[in-house]
């Protein structure tokens, strides 16, 4: 830790707040729970090992009500899915 | 005819039975005919907070049942000439009443006064289910906590598969200090989550304890609670009332700069 951290602001607890009812309320109305999202993952695994070698460590998939531009959306599934080699086809 | 109002949150304990007791008081004060009605079923409370206790001879369930007439369960309040109050029964249980009971007396209230506004209990069960099945309007109170806003929002869900109306929220005890130290979450992040229309912010107030502690509603007075209150009554009845600026300072000089 610096000097500087030290002067650091901590994110307010109404922003913790905020963005923890976000996420939780996403699940909720999707009624998409923790326990889906994570079949889904697999699911989708599957079908692309078929195709391609993905980097399973650096894999993120979520449900987003917000493009990058912080404007509300409706919910969007988002998969972040690093891979790391296309498998070659045998011609 | 009368528009039916039912005031709910989902969780318990974020000011329903007092909201519903002020807003009821307010529309009364603004020459409405309003009859309040406790729809929840063996926790009576709407009654103390309004100072009817003791005036109680027949209840909802006795109506429902066809004990006594609709006119002989209606508590007059002497203090307001327009105000009633249709008591909830305290040895009964909500399996007592069924949505469309309600809906039916609903109905027959219609005709005779301009605003019927029932108190909804805690949770999405059968009394849920029986207070909201002949409203035309919701008000959804919750407070700028994580836990009501998650419940309020459960809820809101619940009215829109219902096919209510309208749908609109109170953000009820907010701290300003608090919010302008970050350690709350303001009226804008709570319509910013919940997204839909806001009908009043209500600060914290330690005189609603004190009005309870009377049962004499303080909607209408000059407390900042008061004055919230009574503009929901007039965004209510259909007036454009801007928001009260809780930030506004209450010390000596700031006033007497003001009037100036």
């Amino acid at each position: 830790m610096s000097v500087f951290d030290f002067f650091k602001k901590k994110p307010s607890s109404s922003n913790t707040a905020k963005s923890r009812l976000q996420l939780a309320l996403v699940s909720d109305r999707t009624g998409c729970s923790p326990e889906i999202m994570e079949k889904i993952k697999n699911d989708i695994i599957d079908v692309l090992r078929k195709y391609i070698e993905i980097d399973l460590d650096g894999l993120d998939i979520n449900i987003q009500t917000k493009n990058e531009n912080g404007e509300l959306t409706g919910p969007t599934l988002l998969a972040n899915i690093p891979i790391k080699e296309l498998k070659r086809h045998e011609r | 005819m009368g528009e039916v109002i039912v005031v709910t949150s989902g969780k318990g304990g974020v000011g329903k039975t007092t909201t519903t007791a002020n807003v009821g008081t307010g529309l009364a004060k603004l020459d409405k005919k309003v009859v309040l009605i406790d729809t929840d079923i063996g926790l009576r409370n709407l009654d103390v907070v309004l100072g009817l206790e003791n005036r109680i001879v027949y209840n909802l369930v006795d109506v429902i049942e066809g004990n006594c007439r609709i006119k002989q369960a209606l508590i007059k309040d002497k203090r307001y000439p327009n105000l009633y109050l249709l008591p909830s029964a305290q040895t009964r249980d909500k399996s007592a009443v069924t949505p469309e009971e309600m809906k039916l007396l609903c109905e027959q209230l219609k005709g005779e006064f301009d605003y019927i506004i029932m108190d909804c209990p805690a949770g999405i069960e059968q009394g849920f289910k029986n207070a909201i099945a002949g409203a035309d309007r919701a008000l959804v109170v919750t407070t700028p906590e994580v836990s009501a806003v998650r419940d309020a929002d459960r809820i809101i869900g619940l009215l829109e598969a219902n096919e209510m109306k309208k749908t609109e929220l109170i953000v009820n005890r907010l701290r300003i200090d608090m919010v302008n130290r970050g350690d709350m979450m303001s009226s804008d992040d709570v319509v910013e989550i919940l997204a839909i229309d806001l009908i009043g912010i209500v600060p914290d107030d330690e005189k609603i304890v004190v009005s309870t502690n009377n049962g004499e509603p303080l909607v209408g007075d000059e407390s900042l609670a008061g004055q919230a209150y009574m503009n929901i009554c007039r965004r209510i009845c259909g007036e454009d009332v801007p928001f009260l600026d809780l930030n506004a300072k209450k010390g000596f000089f700031a006033r007497l700069f003001k009037k100036n």
